[in-house]
This record gives C-alpha cells, sequence and structure tokens, in this order.
C-alpha cells in the first residue's frame, strides 16, 4: 500500500507546473530547456503512477518513448542555441526576433 | 501510514524542493546540478512505483547523458551570469496568468473529487517481462522511435555543421 492516486497526481501537476513555470517566466534559452525537460518528468511520474493503478504496462511503454523523444528533443534544442549563440552571443530570447 | 508512503512523502518533498531551487537558480550550472538531484528522487519514485528498467534508464539517460549534455553546452558558451533580474516583469504577467489558470483548473479537478479509492497496492514490473510487452505489442512504435533518435542525430550534426561551414565561407570571403 503506498499512497492514492490522486496524491501521485498532486505530486506531478505541481512538478509540470513547475516547469512550465520556468519556461514561460525565465528569459534564458536554456533555462526554457530545462522547463521543457521538468514538464516531461512530470508527465513520467504520472503516467508511471497511472501503470500501477491500472496494473498495466502501457504507461511503462509510454514513458520509454518519451525517454527517445526527449533526448531527440535536447540535442536538436542544444545544437540550435548553439548555433544561433555564434551569430548574436545572447542567451535572451528577445534578441532573436528577425527571421534570417 | 506504511514505510511505503512515508518513502514517497520525502521522495515527493524531495523532488519538489530540488526542482523549486533548480528554477529559481542565476547561475545555471548550479540549476542543472540541482536538477540532476531531482532526477534522481524520480528514479527512486519509479522503484518505488514498480519499474526498476525505468528507474535505471532515469538515471542513465536523464540524469547521466542529458543533464550532462546541458553542462557541456553551458560550460562551452561560457554563459556569464545575466546581470538583468531574476524574473524579469515583463514575464511576469504572462507567467502570473499561466499559473493562475493552471492553478484554477487544478483545483476545480480536485473539488470535482475523484472517488475515494484505496491506496495502489505494490507491482513490480519485471524487466524481462516489460521487455516481452514492449517487443510484442508495441514494436512498430520501438521501430519509429529509433528513426527519429537517427534522424535527431543527422539534424544536430547538420545544423552544427551548417554554422562551420558558413563561418569558413565568412572567412574565405574577407580574405
Amino acid at each position: 500500500m503506498i499512497v492514492p492516486y490522486s496524491q501521485v497526481l498532486i505530486l506531478a501537476g505541481t512538478l509540470f507546473l513547475l516547469g512550465l513555470f520556468c519556461t514561460v517566466a525565465r528569459r534564458n534559452l536554456i533555462m526554457m530547456l530545462l522547463g521543457v525537460e521538468i514538464m516531461l518528468n512530470a508527465a513520467m511520474v504520472a503516467l508511471i503512477g497511472g501503470a500501477l493503478r491500472w496494473q498495466t504496462m502501457e504507461g511503462h511503454a509510454l514513458v520509454l518513448f518519451i525517454f527517445a523523444v526527449a533526448a531527440a528533443e535536447v540535442s536538436i534544442g542544444l545544437a540550435l542555441i548553439v548555433c544561433l549563440h555564434r551569430g548574436k552571443a545572447s542567451m535572451d530570447p528577445g534578441a532573436y526576433n528577425a527571421l534570417g | 501510514m506504511t514505510l511505503h508512503a512515508i518513502l514517497f512523502y520525502l521522495l515527493a518533498g524531495l523532488i519538489l524542493g530540488t526542482t523549486a531551487l533548480a528554477v529559481t537558480r542565476r547561475n545555471l550550472v548550479h540549476a542543472v546540478v540541482y536538477l540532476v538531484l531531482s532526477f534522481f528522487g524520480t528514479a527512486m519514485l519509479f522503484y518505488l512505483f514498480g519499474a526498476p528498467l525505468l528507474a535505471a534508464l532515469e538515471v542513465i539517460i536523464y540524469a547521466g547523458a542529458i543533464m550532462v549534455l546541458f553542462l557541456f553546452i553551458i560550460m562551452m558558451l561560457r554563459v556569464d551570469r545575466s546581470p538583468e533580474p531574476l524574473f524579469p516583469l515583463r514575464q511576469g504577467l504572462p507567467a502570473l496568468g499561466v499559473v493562475l489558470t493552471y492553478l484554477s483548473v487544478g483545483g476545480l479537478m480536485l473539488r470535482g473529487g475523484a472517488p475515494d479509492e484505496g491506496a495502489l497496492a505494490t507491482a513490480v514490473a519485471e524487466p524481462q517481462a516489460f521487455g516481452l510487452f514492449l517487443f510484442q505489442r508495441h514494436w512498430l512504435a520501438v521501430e519509429i522511435v529509433s528513426l527519429l533518435l537517427l534522424v535527431a542525430l543527422v539534424g544536430a550534426l547538420h545544423v552544427s555543421r551548417r554554422a562551420g561551414s558558413e563561418e569558413k565561407e565568412e572567412e574565405e570571403g574577407a580574405a
């Protein structure tokens, strides 16, 4: 007996809120990417809890795919940040407001 | 309160505390290190919820690979500590709006009330059973994800190489 599923959802929701706040409020490209990671992590917590709640492994499979998607997202995102940094040497997303 | 429940509350406190510290750090390296701690806590939570393989993968991929990649990029770009405020006012209103919307929807959901269900029973998904399940039921998704990782690898290489070649062209043009 661990805890009711609603408490797991509250934990995941609070974690998601922290990630959302980090993505919206910080003006730093790397911190925004970290916020996205925190949100993915919160989704994984909810999925694993749900897999335990309904005694099925579908949630575990989905979490494995989230790992792969997060790895791909971070590699592309950081490559883009490095590419942008070569041009303007700024971490502020507001500095990049022109196409091309 | 059982031992499992105490462990859950301890881990929940650890995860939320370290994540909140990470979000509010000005120094990016400190933020990443606090987030590594948070991911270790999440891995232990996965183990508590009966997913030992995913707990190991969380440590290897999230805390290991992804966060080290972040550290590598932060140190490579020499991101200085920005003198501007941590949470600029320009972002304050949208952030407040998003947070209030989120909290009100969450509050409504809580008030709607989940049916009073008992505590979660412990169970363990053995790695062997999980692997069989994954390759019997989701083999196509595994193939698609492997393709996605390949595309991400090629894309990252292309993005970084294009920037490099542009610099070379500029140097050649200047010469």
